[in-house]
C-alpha cells in the first residue's frame, strides 16, 4: 500500500517536474531535431553560443529584480537600452574610444536610465495589476520620445560634431553609428582561446560579478522588502514597507542594469542600428529568460544561463535547418520569430492559469474549513 | 456678492468637471487637430483636399476600430489581439483572388471566405481568454504577434498559384504586397461617391461602416447585447441573473475577430493593396488608441467613441505631415503619431477607477 502510494507520488512528482519545466524540455527537443539537420560543427556552435552568452546575459539579468518585486516581466527594460544607446552615440561623437569610451558611456547612461526608470516606475504604480501590458506600452511611448530626441534634437539642439554620424540634412543621427574603435574592446581584453573557441574572460567576469551582486542584494533589507512586496503588497504595507518606493527602486535598478547591458551588447556588435537595436531587445531577452524555465513570478540566475544558451542555440540552427527542410531560408527565419513570440505567449498563459488554479484551490480549502467548523 | 462668488466657483468647478470627464489628453488632441485645420489654409494647404484625405482614411480604418467595441463591452479589455482577425481577413482576401473572383464579387467572396477562419480562430481565442481572466490584454498582444509570425510561414508554404500574387521568379510563396487592381480596389469608395468641388466623400465605404455600426448598436440593445454589457460591468451580478459569462465572452471575441477581418478588407479596398507578412503586426495599436481618443475606457465604449476617435486619430495622422511640412519643412508626423497613440493608451491604462476590476 505504502509502496504503491510512493510510486504514485513519484510519478506525480515526475509529472510535475515535466510540467514545471515544459518550456525548456520543448526547446531541448527542438534543438535536438534541428542541430543534425543544420549540420554545423560542434566547435562552431560552441563558439557562437559563448559569443552570444557574453553579449546577452547581462541584459537578461536586468530582468530578475522586477520579477522579485512581483512586477512581472519588465518590458520597460527597452528604456534602459535606449539610454545606453544615447550615451554611446554621445561618446562616439566625442571620439572617446576603447575601454574608456565604454566606461564613460556607462556613467553617462546612469542619469538617463535613472530618470526613465523613475518615470516608468511611477506609471507602473498607477497601473497595479496590469504592470506588464503597461510597461510594454511605456516602451513604445518612450521609443517615440527617443526618436524625437535622436532624429530631430541631436545636431540641432544637442551638439553633434561629426558628420559621420549625422544625417546629411544637418540634424538627426544616421541609421547606423559605427563603433569600430570600440568593437569588442572588453571581449578581447584577457580573451583566451581554448581549441578555437574564444572565451571573453573579462565579459564573463563582469557577468559573474553582477550575479554575485544580485545574490547579495536578495539578502539586503531592500531585497527582502522587494520579496515581501512581491509576495503580497498589502501584507508588506502593513509590515511597514513603503510599497510604492520599493517598486520604483526595483524598476530603476532594472533600467540602469539594462542600460549597462545594452552598452556591453553593442560593444560586442560593433555598431548601433540607431532606430531598431532596442526595439526587439526586450522581446528577445524575455523570451530567452522564459525558455530557461523562468515564469512571470519566479526567475533565478540558473534560468538566465540555461535560457540564453538554449534560445540562442535555436536561433543559430533554426534558419539553417529550415532551409534544409524546405529549401527556403526565410522559413527558418520566420520560425524563430514565431517561436520567440509563442514561448512568451505560452509562459504568460501558464502563469495566469496557475494563478487562477491557486485561487480556486484556496477557495476550496476555505470551504472545507468552514464545513469542518460547522460540524 | 457672496452669491456671485458661489456661482463663479461652481462654474469653474463645473468647467473643471467637464474637462475631467472629457479627459485632458483628449482635449489636447482635439485642440491640436483644430489648430491644424485652422492653420492649413494659411500655410498654403488646400483645406478641402485635407478634409477629403481625412474622410478617406476615416473610412478605411473605422471598421477595425469598431472591432474593439464588443470585447470592451464584455470586459475582455482592449483587443490587442486584433492581428488574429486581420490574419483571417488576409486569408479571405488571398483565397478570393486565388479562386478567380474579380471586381465587386471578389470583395463579397473575401468576406465570405474570411468568415469561417474568423469564427474558428475567434472561438479558440475566446476559449483561451476565458482561461486567463484578468490577464487578457498582455496575452492578447502576444497571441496576435504569434499568429502573425505563424502566418508568415504559411504565406510561404500555402499552395497559392495565382500569378498576380506569387513571386514571379520562384512561382510560389506570396508577395509582400499584392495589388488589388482588377479585384476589389476602391469598390466601396467609388460606389456612391459624392463630389463637391475639391471635397470627395467615399460614400459607399462610409455607408458600409454605418451599416455595421448600426448593426452593432442594435445588437447591443438586444437581450444578448445587454447581457454582454452586464458581463463587462458587473460579472457577479451577471452570474447571479443566470447569464453564462464564458459563452457571452466567447461571443464577443468572435464578433471582434470577425469585425477585424472585415475591417482589414475595407482597409485594403481603400488602400488598393493587400499587405502580408509582418504588415499586420502593429495594426492593433492605432485601432486601440483611436477608440481611446474617442472617449472609450478600458471597460466602456460606444459607437460614438468609435466615430469621434477614428476621425480625430486619422485627422492627426493625415494633417500633421502636410501642415508641418509646409510650415517648418520637417516631417515629424511619424514621431507625433507614436507619442500620441501610445500616450493615449498609457493614459487609459493608468486611470485609477479602472485599475481595480
Amino acid at each position: 500500500m505504502s509502496t504503491k502510494n510512493q510510486t504514485a507520488s513519484f510519478g506525480a512528482k515526475l509529472g510535475r517536474l515535466a510540467r514545471d519545466n515544459s518550456v525548456p524540455i520543448m526547446f531541448i527537443l527542438i534543438c535536438a531535431v534541428c542541430i543534425p539537420l543544420a549540420g554545423f560543427s560542434g566547435g562552431y556552435l560552441l563558439n557562437e553560443i559563448i559569443t552570444r552568452m557574453g553579449r546577452n546575459t547581462f541584459l537578461i539579468l536586468s530582468l530578475l529584480i522586477p520579477i522579485m518585486a512581483g512586477m512581472g516581466l519588465n518590458f520597460g527594460m527597452t528604456l534602459g537600452a535606449m539610454a545606453g544607446e544615447i550615451a554611446l552615440i554621445l561618446t562616439a561623437d566625442w571620439q572617446i574610444w576603447g575601454i574608456p569610451g565604454v566606461v564613460l558611456s556607462m556613467i553617462l547612461s546612469i542619469p538617463l536610465s535613472v530618470g526613465l526608470g523613475l518615470l516608468c516606475g511611477k506609471i507602473l504604480n498607477m497601473a497595479k495589476g496590469r504592470e506588464m501590458v503597461t510597461s510594454y506600452i511605456v516602451s513604445y511611448f518612450i521609443n517615440g520620445v527617443y526618436q524625437l530626441v535622436v532624429l530631430y534634437m541631436m545636431g540641432s539642439i544637442i551638439p553633434i560634431a561629426h558628420s559621420s554620424i549625422k544625417l546629411p540634412r544637418g540634424y538627426g543621427i544616421r541609421n547606423t553609428v559605427s563603433l569600430l574603435n570600440m568593437r569588442q574592446c572588453i571581449d578581447n581584453l584577457w580573451a583566451i582561446r581554448v581549441g578555437g573557441v574564444k572565451i571573453p574572460v573579462l565579459t564573463f567576469l563582469i557577468i559573474a560579478l553582477l550575479c554575485l551582486v544580485i545574490l547579495w542584494f536578495r539578502k539586503t533589507k531592500l531585497g527582502q522588502d522587494m520579496r515581501a512586496v512581491g509576495q503580497d503588497m498589502n501584507v508588506a504595507r502593513d509590515a511597514g514597507v513603503d510599497v510604492e518606493r520599493t517598486r520604483i527602486i526595483s524598476i530603476v535598478i532594472s533600467t540602469v542594469l539594462a542600460g549597462f547591458g545594452m552598452i556591453l551588447y553593442l560593444q560586442n556588435m560593433g555598431n548601433i542600428s540607431t532606430y531598431s537595436s532596442h526595439s526587439q531587445i526586450g522581446m528577445f531577452c524575455i523570451a530567452a529568460l522564459l525558455v530557461g524555465g523562468a515564469s512571470v513570478d519566479k526567475a533565478s540566475i540558473g534560468n538566465v544561463f540555461l535560457g540564453v544558451s538554449l534560445f540562442h542555440l535555436m536561433f543559430i540552427v533554426a534558419p539553417a535547418a529550415g532551409a534544409k527542410i524546405t529549401g527556403d531560408s526565410m522559413i527558418g527565419e520566420y520560425f524563430r520569430v514565431f517561436v520567440s513570440y509563442g514561448v512568451i505567449t505560452v509562459a504568460l498563459v501558464m502563469y495566469e492559469t496557475k494563478k487562477r488554479r491557486a485561487k480556486a484551490s484556496l477557495g476550496r480549502q476555505l470551504e472545507l474549513e468552514q464545513k469542518g467548523a460547522d460540524k | 456678492m457672496s452669491e456671485n462668488v458661489w456661482t463663479s466657483k461652481s462654474l469653474s468647478d463645473r468647467l473643471r468637471g467637464a474637462v475631467a470627464s472629457f479627459g485632458l489628453p483628449r482635449l489636447i488632441i482635439a485642440g491640436f487637430l483644430l489648430l491644424l485645420f485652422i492653420m492649413a489654409p494659411f500655410v498654403g494647404v488646400n483645406f478641402f483636399t485635407q478634409i477629403t484625405n481625412t474622410l478617406n482614411r476615416f473610412s478605411w480604418n473605422a471598421v477595425m476600430v469598431l472591432a474593439m467595441v464588443p470585447m470592451v463591452h464584455s470586459g475582455c479589455g482592449l483587443n490587442f489581439g486584433l492581428p488574429l482577425g486581420i490574419v483571417s481577413g488576409l486569408l479571405g482576401a488571398t483565397m478570393s483572388i486565388e479562386f478567380g473572383f474579380t471586381g465587386a464579387m471578389s470583395f463579397v467572396m473575401a468576406i465570405v471566405l474570411a468568415t469561417p477562419f474568423a469564427v474558428v480562430l475567434g472561438l479558440g481565442y475566446g476559449w483561451l481568454l476565458n482561461r486567463i481572466k484578468g490577464g487578457e490584454m498582455m496575452i492578447a498582444t502576444y497571441v496576435g504577434f504569434s499568429a502573425v509570425a505563424f502566418m508568415c510561414i504559411l504565406w510561404l508554404l500555402l499552395p497559392f498559384k495565382s500569378p498576380n500574387m506569387v513571386w514571379g521568379l520562384a512561382g510560389k510563396g506570396l508577395r509582400t504586397t499584392i495589388s488589388l487592381e482588377g479585384y476589389y480596389d476602391k469598390v466601396l469608395a467609388n460606389f456612391l461617391q459624392v463630389r463637391i468641388g475639391d471635397l470627395v466623400i467615399p460614400g459607399g465605404t462610409i455607408l458600409f461602416f454605418a451599416l455595421l455600426a448600426f448593426a452593432m448598436w442594435a445588437f447591443l440593445h438586444t437581450k444578448t447585447g445587454t447581457a454582454m454589457t452586464a458581463v463587462g460591468s458587473n460579472p457577479t451580478f451577471a452570474r447571479a441573473s443566470g447569464i453564462n459569462i464564458d459563452k457571452i465572452r466567447i461571443l464577443s471575441v468572435v464578433m471582434s475577430t470577425w469585425l477585424a477581418a472585415v475591417g482589414i478588407l475595407v482597409y485594403q479596398q481603400g488602400f488598393g493593396f493587400v499587405q502580408l507578412y509582418m504588415a499586420p503586426f502593429y495594426m492593433a495599436l492605432p485601432a486601440v488608441s483611436a477608440i481611446l481618443i474617442g472617449g472609450a475606457t478600458v471597460n466602456k465604449a460606444s459607437i460614438t467613441n468609435v466615430v469621434i476617435g477614428t476621425f480625430l486619430f486619422q485627422g492627426i495622422v493625415t494633417m500633421t505631415p502636410t501642415v508641418m511640412n509646409s510650415m517648418i519643412h520637417m516631417d515629424m508626423s511619424e514621431v507625433i503619431r507614436i507619442i500620441v497613440s501610445n500616450g493615449m493608451i498609457l493614459y487609459a491604462l493608468t486611470r485609477k477607477s479602472e485599475a481595480i476590476r
